[in-house]
């Protein structure tokens, strides 16, 4: 069967104009929220000892909040579209239109990494006069920001399907995205935790999302890069299977 | 009519059940390409789960429908830029203005800028040229209503289904609506038309299904369907307001302001034979009238119900 190529294009640029429509909530907003994270912490922890090596602590918070920041704008940018459509109804328009599952899918993914992908450069262009930030491993940044970014707006597409009204996508922020996000390393190393936290966090997908988006500027990382290439590789496969089989089945989009 | 053997829409056998409700109970029927085709019913008949099925927003639990040939499962992606669905629903995107809306609606469906100066002539035929750049959800009900006609139409579906499209709203854009789908018909546009108003159907189409508790009750041409029943009406007007005779009472259908309807058999109820039977009675007539029977009461005998119109968002938000 072809694919619709148009149709693909047509809804990826319908995705990217309803978040451009609303830039300052969409992508203004979080960057300030971020900013403002990096300001009080790195003023707060100034006189801690170096994490890494050479590298200072506010260099160190900056990666963290730039893909704790990217995490949490690719999930809101699927999944309240999504959600919205469906609550609003106009998600018939998308379902009676000849757009498959992988259209529908990519479509998403691929908005919700250039809401993440502005956010991102949005937050370093402003914060890279104040801070220092090498940029050592340029492509496993890339393949970082990619599969983690790619993951979250999938995760976003999933809570956008399950949810059938706003409190549910609030509570999928509020309870899961937030506190693994916040429970990832993005403040701290791990290697500082009691050992119990720290067993934790490795289970936690979020850590290596945000260990190896670290290790794309400073070529170190509380553990290696493979590692967390192979755990958000794996992360982002097992979520992508699950959100395309309730695309591809209509589960609670279509009766 | 056109005579091509394949059907703009057959549906074969279509079943669906919520729980133990049977919205669909065993549905088949073919409408032919370019028929301006009325399915009505009460409400809860099922109307609205059929083209819901036949629009992929909810899957069958046994039956097929094809559009034009192509089945809406096994080749859904043919099947549905064969079909265009005016949902009953007041839905829109509230982040785009009236234009980008029908031409990101037209790209869902493979269509690019070679349908940009049909958008402008359905813009202008719908009365939309003054709200081109309005956002959707600054538009009244009724203009969200027209946008919702012009988001069906934008890809050019040989195959239209118009779900309810005049419930709530006003005469002008029932005219417009009407005059719009007389012209496409015309073209060739096979139309298929739920409505709760019935003098719209009985006036634009051509055959009617009426479908009750999830079967087709009837199918015919609107004319064999309103010959049918071999039934008349006479109105009666009797002077001071005199009783009708006792043999009389049991053919009233209704009763106001003085006068009375009676609803009379062809054969059996001859009206010589009701002015017979006044006379006979020393009950003299002030004024009548008589009327053959309209969809209205064809509906009512086959499904027993009265047909009223829908509550809609479009209707509140009048």
């Amino acid at each position: 069967m072809n694919a619709n190529q148009l149709g693909f294009y047509t809804l990826l640029k319908k995705e990217v104009m309803r978040f451009w429509a609303v830039l300052g909530q969409t992508v203004m907003a979080p960057v300030v929220t971020a900013l403002l994270y990096l300001l009080v912490f790195a003023q707060a922890m100034s006189g801690r000892a170096e994490v890494y090596e050479g590298v200072t602590y506010t260099q160190f918070l900056l990666p963290g909040l730039v893909m704790m920041t990217v995490l949490q704008n690719a999930f809101a940018n699927s999944s309240s579209s999504l959600a919205q459509s469906k609550i609003m109804g106009s998600l018939v328009f998308l379902l009676m239109a000849p757009l498959g599952h992988w259209e529908f899918f990519f479509a998403h993914v691929v908005a919700g990494l250039i809401r993440a992908a502005l956010v991102a450069a949005a937050m370093l262009v402003v914060a890279i006069p104040f801070v220092d930030l090498p940029i050592a491993q340029p492509l496993a940044l890339i393949a970082m920001f990619l599969l983690a970014g790619g993951s979250l707006a999938v995760l976003g597409i999933i809570a956008g399907i399950v949810s059938s009204k706003f409190d549910h996508l609030a509570a999928f922020s509020n309870f899961i995205i937030t506190p693994l996000s916040f429970l990832s390393g993005v403040f701290y190393s791990v290697h500082s935790l009691p050992a119990v936290w720290f067993k934790a966090s490795h289970l936690n997908p979020f850590f290596y999302m945000i260990d190896g988006f670290r290790y794309g500027f400073f070529g170190r990382s509380d553990v290696s890069i493979w590692q967390s290439l192979a755990w958000t590789s794996g992360f982002f496969i097992a979520i992508s299977s699950v959100a395309l089989w309730m695309l591809m089945t209509g589960y609670k989009l279509r009766k | 009519m056109n005579t091509s053997p394949t059907a703009a829409l057959s549906i074969n056998g279509v079943r669906k059940a919520y729980g133990a409700v049977k919205a669909l109970n065993g549905i088949s029927f073919d409408i032919r390409q370019g028929e301006f085709f009325g399915l009505l019913g009460p409400n809860g008949a099922g109307k609205s789960t059929l083209i819901s099925i036949i629009a992929g927003l909810i899957r069958a639990d046994e039956g097929s429908i094809a559009v034009l040939g192509h089945d809406t499962v096994r080749d859904w992606r043919t099947a549905r830029r064969q079909l265009g669905v005016v949902p009953q629903e007041l839905v829109f995107d509230p982040f785009f203005n009236v234009v980008d809306m029908l031409r990101i609606q037209a790209g869902y469906y493979g269509a690019g800028r070679e349908v940009w100066p049909w958008i402008d002539e359905m813009l202008e035929r719908l009365d939309l040229s003054a709200k081109r750049t309005a956002m959707m959800r600054s538009l009244s009900g009724g203009m969200k209503r027209r946008v919702l006609i012009a988001q069906a139409l934008v890809h050019k579906p040989p195959v239209v289904i118009l779900d309810e499209p005049t419930a709530g709203v006003d005469v002008d854009l029932r005219r417009t609506l009407w005059a719009f789908m007389r012209d496409l018909h015309r073209q060739g546009t096979t139309v298929v038309l739920t409505t709760h108003y019935l003098e719209e159907a009985q006036e634009m189409c051509e055959r009617i299904a009426i479908i009750d508790k999830g079967v087709v009750r009837v199918i015919e041409t609107t004319e064999a369907l309103l010959n049918r029943h071999p039934f008349r009406f006479l109105t009666l007007k009797l002077v001071d307001g005199a009783e009708l005779p006792a043999s009389l009472r049991e053919l009233v259908t209704t009763e106001k302001a003085g006068a009375v309807e009676l609803k009379l058999e062809r054969e059996k109820h001859p009206i010589a034979s009701v002015f017979a039977a006044l006379r006979s009675a020393g009950i003299g007539i002030a004024d009548v009238s008589t009327r053959d029977p309209d969809l209205e009461d064809i509906f009512i005998e086959l499904t027993g119900k009265v047909p009223s119109p829908a509550v809609t968002a479009s209707g509140a938000a009048q």
